[in-house]
């Protein structure tokens, strides 16, 4: 036991030691906090206000157009370009014209503008722009099919009738759609389940353990086969067991993993709180400054109820993601994801050290890391699948099969899973790594001893025969 | 006897690699295994070393059967041998003292005085790849006598040094020897085995065909041959087919000359020399006796050539 405590803390200390380890330590986090502190700043970049002209020559949009924190929609008349002489000169507005046409339905607009418009901007413009014709339209079909339907009913003759109709029609059919997925569990009780965010942290989860079982199984490899191409394994195994070398090696790396998601956490978390405090306007929780600065503009007065109305609707999204969060049994997914993590890379890393021990170069490997890459670029992809429907069947069998429930599972686990599958499928998980390690152990044992031989899975076989 | 490997079979799959082979390594000698490359020296060495287990028969140490405990007591030198190239020499050193069992503070004192022995204290610091292949073997010699293992195996252990390094080596191999350590000793250097063995065996097709104390296998290999040197009284040449000795050989050379006899075995060198000096003036009369290399050679073909004609 003492020999395989040096051997672990030797891999630990020369992965651990190693210049890539360290940068790669230092840019994970810089990465990932620069990430999210650019998207902070686009988000809170967006008070300022862009005020808008529109020229509307149809008449039917400019209605449409609401006001919120980030836009501002003035109505102008008069001459085009006149306009936009006046938008020339000043240029800190942005002029949007949409012309009318005569036999066609008006479906363009042009924006004028000295800056690029954003694309939320350009959505939200051709959102309203496109719903406002939708109805239109229904309302241009409902005409018809009164027309048809109503015998001895002139055209033209009522008009006032057809349009009171066709309103009536649309306001009946004209539904805001807003599920909410109810969600029973045993006791009977209802709770409200929050779909995107067991999708997001389960999907991450499942990317974590994929990327940690293949960055850090194929170090596990690349150090089998140094050992044996630098012919020191003779050495050691002469005073340990092959299995210790195996275990010791796979071990002493998960522990590197490990440490490096654990300083990336820790250094993204104080390089944000850096930032945070470096900047605390741009973080602010609440944003009264911002409507100060709104009304300086020349606005509407409802704008001020506008914007309050507006932050309440952010405010209950950011309570739904949080109330989600409650709602997934975050101790259950910490544990799960830390087993299936493990297990799921022992399970992996026994099949890596034994790859690499059947072979004398990296470039021999191909062959043989086909059947252990397949089933964990199979369960990723499956694991897309299943975050639309976590209970199918190909859902569940996947994360039962050893080889792809440490990374199917996890995505499941969110939207809630029986104990008793998760129980039977961390046993399945368990036994399939000390099956793949017996496995391996055996290959690697007579592995690590042969040189120049090219192998295959013939001879793996009869390696795996040998006695020892 | 310090090691005893009785009838020791290993087979992998179809290819019997050591077929009921014995040896017998009495303590505080140097051991010669040898014999063609594939014969299942190797083999025999890493069922000694525990890194495989043989599949009959039984390998005795220090009167007890091979058990992990001996790992500590036995020091290993492969053939083929390396280190982690970009560990830092004392580092490696120290990891591999401690997995022969030695502690870190030991380990630490003892490395000290081998290197300030082979005078590499230098090199402590120094990464193994910026070590010459000569500089690394010398590392990997102190690695593996650091834990003082009664029993040392070595697999040509002089590879890759030049004739200094040679030299340093085998009076280090012969000091361990006076201190108490046994050496098995695996080579193809005839002239090494004949200089430093006690004993050797010899395994050829996974079979031990020979073995015992070098004396006495040169003393079977004993031809009652003699090689003698002489100048030719008054000019004259003798002629020795009257004396009724063999001659295997014979050569004149700047007015010496060598000529090697066999001698039928009722006689011995009196009867020779006295034939002789009448007639010739002796410069120089030796025994001839049959090199490791003679013996190993002659070894080995005879039993190829036996299973050549049996089958």
């Amino acid at each position: 036991m003492n020999k395989i405590f040096l051997i672990i803390q030797r891999e630990y200390l020369s992965k651990a030691r190693k210049r890539s380890f360290i940068i790669m330590t230092i840019l994970g986090p810089l990465l990932m906090a620069s990430i999210f502190v650019f998207s902070i700043y686009m988000a809170t970049r967006q008070d300022e206000k862009l005020l808008i002209q529109v020229k509307d020559d149809t008449g039917l949009f400019f209605s449409k157009f609401e006001n919120n924190q980030n836009y501002t929609f003035i109505e102008v008349t008069g001459d085009l370009e006149a306009t936009k002489d006046t938008l020339k000169k000043r240029g800190d507005y942005m002029l949007l014209h949409i012309p009318a046409t005569k036999l066609s339905i008006p479906d363009k607009a042009v924006i004028y503008s000295d800056q690029q418009p954003t694309m939320s901007l350009k959505d939200y413009i051709a959102s309203r722009m496109s719903k406002e014709l939708e109805k239109q339209k229904l309302s241009a079909e409902i005409r018809k099919e009164i027309l048809n339907n109503t015998p001895g009913y002139k055209p033209g003759a009522d008009t006032s009738a057809q349009d009171l109709m066709s309103e009536t029609i649309l306001k009946n059919i004209q539904t805001d759609v807003k599920i909410t997925t109810i969600k029973t569990d045993e006791e009977g009780g209802e709770k409200k389940s929050f779909t995107e965010v067991a999708m997001g942290v389960g999907y991450i989860a499942s990317l974590l353990i994929y990327m940690f079982i293949f960055l850090y199984g194929a170090q596990v490899m690349r150090g089998v086969i140094e050992e044996k191409t630098s012919r020191i394994v003779e050495v050691l195994v002469s005073s340990v067991k092959p299995f210790q070398l195996m275990m010791g090696k796979i071990v002493g790396i998960a522990l590197v993993g490990l440490t490096q998601f654990l300083l990336w956490i820790l250094f993204t978390f104080l390089i944000i709180t850096a930032v945070q405090t470096a900047m605390p306007d741009k973080f602010a929780q609440a944003k009264p400054q911002a409507t100060q600065l709104n009304q300086g503009m020349t606005i509407p007065n409802q704008e001020t109820a506008v914007t309050a109305a507006n932050q309440d609707q952010e405010s209950s999204i950011l309570s739904d993601v949080t109330d989600g969060l409650a709602f997934i049994n975050l101790t259950q997914l910490l544990i799960c994801f830390i087993l299936f993590f493990l297990f799921g890379y022992l399970l992996y890393g026994a099949l890596f050290a034994a790859i690499g021990a059947a072979v004398d170069n990296e470039t021999d490997t191909q062959q043989f890391m086909l059947p252990v890459t397949v089933p964990l670029i199979f369960g990723l992809i499956v694991a897309q699948t299943v975050i639309q429907n976590p209970a199918s069947p190909l859902a569940f069998w996947l994360s039962i099969i050893p080889l792809t429930s440490p990374i199917v599972m996890i995505v499941r686990i969110p939207f809630g899973v029986p104990l008793h599958e998760i129980i039977l499928s961390l046993s399945l998980l368990v036994l399939g790594f000390l099956g793949t390690t017996w496995l391996a152990a055996k290959i690697y044992r007579t592995g690590i001893l042969m040189y120049g031989k090219k192998s295959n899975y013939r001879e793996l076989w009869k390696w795996i025969r040998y006695k020892g | 006897m310090i090691l005893e490997a009785n009838s020791v079979t290993k087979k992998f799959g179809d290819f019997t690699a050591l077929n009921k082979a014995s040896i017998a390594v009495p303590e505080n000698s140097i051991f010669g295994l040898l014999g063609p490359n594939g014969a299942g020296k190797t083999t025999l060495i890493r069922i000694i070393n525990q890194i495989t287990g043989p599949d009959e028969g039984e390998v005795i140490f220090d009167g007890r059967k091979l058990h992990p405990d001996h790992i500590a007591m036995i020091g290993y030198l492969p053939e083929e041998r390396g280190l982690y190239k970009k560990m830092k020499v004392g580092e490696q050193a120290l990891y591999l003292a401690q997995l022969k069992g030695l502690s870190h503070h030991d380990a630490k004192q003892r490395l000290k005085k081998w290197f300030e022995k082979f005078e590499i204290q230098g090199w402590w610091d120094k990464k193994v790849e910026e070590l010459s292949k000569g500089m690394q073997q010398k590392v990997q010699f102190v690695v593996t006598v650091v834990h003082e293992p009664k029993l040392l195996i070595f697999d040509e252990p002089f590879s890759g040094f030049d004739p200094i390094n040679v030299n340093l080596l085998r009076d280090e191999i012969l000091e361990l020897r006076k201190n108490g350590s046994t050496i098995i000793f695996s080579t193809h250097n005839m002239a090494s085995v004949e200089e430093l063995c006690d004993n050797i065996a010899l395994i050829n097709k996974s079979e031990k065909i020979l073995d015992g104390p070098v004396k006495e296998i040169k003393r079977k290999y004993f031809t009652n041959s003699y090689r003698v040197q002489y100048h030719n009284l008054n000019g004259i040449p003798y002629q020795f087919n009257e004396t009724g000795f063999e001659i295997l050989d014979s050569v004149v050379e700047d007015d010496i000359n060598t000529v090697t006899f066999r001698l039928p075995s009722a006689k011995g060198p009196n009867d020779l020399l006295s034939a002789m000096l009448p007639h010739v003036s002796v410069i120089a009369f030796n025994e001839v006796i049959p090199s490791m290399n003679d013996i190993f050679i002659s070894t080995v073909n005879a039993v190829n050539g036996n299973q050549v004609s049996a089958s």
